[in-house]
């Protein structure tokens, strides 16, 4: 385990994915936020390396949305540091910060008429132009199954083809660090799959994937480890296996589930009792 | 997969619009200088102008370039680079507020500007003529960018919510200046009250060469570096958190555009008084022509609003000689119409 931790957050056995390099992209000491005196995180301590795929997961206003939010220098923490690449996100300009991480929020309705290629074409906004810029549009059309509809008018898609177009947009930025804020809530049972193996792969090419996600089957499955949020705090940060017990579970979120083994790839799988 | 391919976008290209309302725009301001209580062909029209400022040709007579050099050119030129300032603000602003209801006046310029015009027509004493004709565009002006530079010092717009405070703090600070505005003219007498009136409905009346050649060049700075900023308000359209991740710096972009569209409004409006309409609707029909990317939308903005007021000044001209009446009637009555035709066409609206 690569994380440098503060506080008493368990640490459990090693990722079972592929190793994450030693040297973190992403730190997160003792970070905390508080706005109009409600205390929405507190006292979170991670790191994050190239190659990893982490999922950030718990129950709803546990605080995830919020650490991807100061990961993404949306917001600045009132307590701690966070830092990507060494240095604040706040501290980077906008343009540089751009090129280093890129975001998939949740809300992305759209106010004006561009086309799903327009709106892709637009991840490449912080970088120069170049030659590769038609082909990098076009893999990531094809990755997020919109090359069919690259025509159209965003405003006349449905919420899983319009977060489809955003996730394109995040695969054109060609970003080290993947900020990804609940990417497979609209989506129907295939395009997670899809989406979540395409941020599988964007780690194995040795890029940072932070992602927050509600089904936490889907996180075992795919991801290197798995941060458990709770009440603001990170209760727990390791290996799905080890994250994912029945008890944690019950206990953080209140539901009584039962963790069995998939059929076909072992990895945990979390259902309700 | 058929779905995909009959809702395909149909847009014109730049290529195509562009050319196409630009010649349009030449001839509306050839047959414009031409039209008027003394009639001329185009034919005279372009005599003059050729003979006048390229020195070929004959020319006309002396009558007739005096009124296209002297009485209609400068106007109608002057209401061109308007008409251009007001639709390229408003575009501009529109994305900037996301909002389809956005226009110049969004940022109180305008009604910044009316309340310095009509303070001034209504707290100067009866002097001459010629020092007001010049003291109430000042105080239009000066006006104008004090009402913008006052609502964005009170919201302070910082990332995150900062044009939506930015929106409501205009909308109270706007209804400010009406109020003050509301009060100047209740107190102005007859004489004053006329020239309120006229000024709150817009004239190109009191345009001259030197009132063109003031503004022409701030303009046009303006309109280039707005059209600069084309793939930056792409972003903004987004919203300002999507903006910023995608590496735009929202908080100077927003405040680029702001200072430039309280200029070229403020500038174009401090000599012809308020000209509404323009800004808010010129931008949608482009938009529905070339879609919403800035490259195309703000070009081609310029010229149709430029088309736009020529039309509109030149029927201003004609309907009821020697009268004139005032533009922004003639706006509101061309573009709500065809505005409405366009709303009630496209399947959806979004607000």
């Amino acid at each position: 385990m690569s994380a440098r931790q503060h506080g008493p957050v368990p640490q459990d056995g090693p990722p079972s994915g592929p190793r994450p390099s030693p040297t973190p992209c992403l730190e997160v000491h003792g970070a905390g936020f508080t706005i109009d005196g409600a205390r929405l995180l507190e006292d979170v301590s991670f790191t994050a390396s190239p190659g990893e795929l982490v999922a950030m997961v718990g129950p709803n206003g546990a605080g995830k949305s919020t650490m991807l939010a100061l990961l993404a220098g949306d917001l600045v923490p009132t307590t701690g540091e966070v830092t990507l690449a060494g240095i604040a996100p706040h501290r980077w300009t906008a343009k540089a910060l751009a090129r280093e991480r890129s975001v998939m929020t949740q809300q992305h309705g759209q106010a004006f008429s561009f086309t799903v290629r327009e709106l892709v074409e637009m991840g490449r906004a912080p970088h120069d132009a170049s030659d590769e810029d038609d082909e990098i549009v076009a893999a990531a059309l094809v990755d997020a199954e919109i090359a069919d509809l690259a025509e159209r008018d965003v405003t006349t898609l449905s919420g899983g083809e319009l977060a489809r177009t955003v996730f394109a947009r995040t695969l054109t930025q060609s970003a080290a660090i993947v900020l990804l804020d609940e990417p497979t809530a609209p989506l129907d049972l295939r395009h997670q799959e899809l989406l979540m193996q395409r941020a599988r792969e964007l780690a194995d090419e040795g890029r940072c994937v932070l992602v927050v996600l509600h089904d936490l089957s889907l996180a075992a499955r795919f991801c290197d480890r798995v941060a458990m949020f709770s009440a603001g705090r990170l209760a727990a940060l390791g290996a799905p296996e080890s994250v994912l017990t029945p008890e944690r579970i019950e206990d953080v979120y209140r539901q009584k589930v039962a963790v069995l083994a998939h059929p076909v790839t072992g990895r945990p799988l979390v259902v309700p009792v | 997969m058929k779905r995909a391919l009959t809702e395909r976008t149909r847009r014109v290209p730049l290529g195509a619009a562009l050319p196409v309302v630009a010649v349009v725009l030449a001839i509306a301001i050839v047959v414009a200088i031409g039209s008027g209580p003394i009639e001329l062909t185009p034919r005279t029209v372009l005599a003059v102008a050729g003979h006048e400022i390229l020195g070929l040709g004959p020319g006309a007579g002396p009558l007739e370039t005096t009124v296209v050099m002297d009485l209609r050119m400068p106007r109608v030129l002057f209401g061109a680079l308007t008409g251009a300032a007001l639709a390229v603000s408003g575009a501009a602003l529109q994305s900037l507020f996301r909002n389809p209801l956005a226009d110049p006046g969004i940022i109180g310029v305008s009604a910044g500007a009316s309340t310095g015009a009509v303070g001034a027509i209504v707290m100067l004493p009866p002097i001459t003529g010629a020092l007001v004709a010049w003291v109430v565009p000042a105080s239009a002006f000066v006006g104008g960018l004090l009402a913008t530079a006052l609502i964005y010092a009170l919201a302070r717009p910082s990332a995150g919510t900062g044009t939506a405070r930015l929106l409501l703090v205009g909308i109270a600070v706007g209804a400010a200046f009406s109020a003050a505005t509301g009060f100047f003219t209740f107190a102005a007498d007859d004489d004053e009250l006329e020239s309120v009136v006229f000024w709150q409905m817009g004239s190109l009346g009191s345009i001259s060469w030197l009132r063109l050649a003031i503004v022409t060049l701030p303009v046009l700075l303006g309109l280039g570096l707005l059209m600069s900023l084309a793939r930056r308000l792409d972003l903004l359209t987004l919203g300002e958190r999507q903006a910023k991740h995608l590496g735009l710096d929202v908080n100077s972009t927003r405040r680029l555009v702001i200072v430039i569209t309280a200029l070229l409004t403020g500038a174009t409006v401090a000599f012809t008084g308020t000209i509404g309409f323009i800004g808010l609707v010129v931008p949608h029909i482009v938009r529905l022509l070339c879609g919403p990317g800035h490259r195309a939308l703000l070009p081609v903005s310029a010229v149709l609003g430029a088309l736009l007021i020529v039309v509109a000044d030149t029927l201003s001209r004609v309907v009821a000689p020697p009268a004139e009446v005032p533009i922004g009637l003639f706006t509101a009555l061309m573009g709500a119409p065809f505005f409405l035709a366009l709303v009630m066409r496209s399947r959806a609206v979004q607000l």
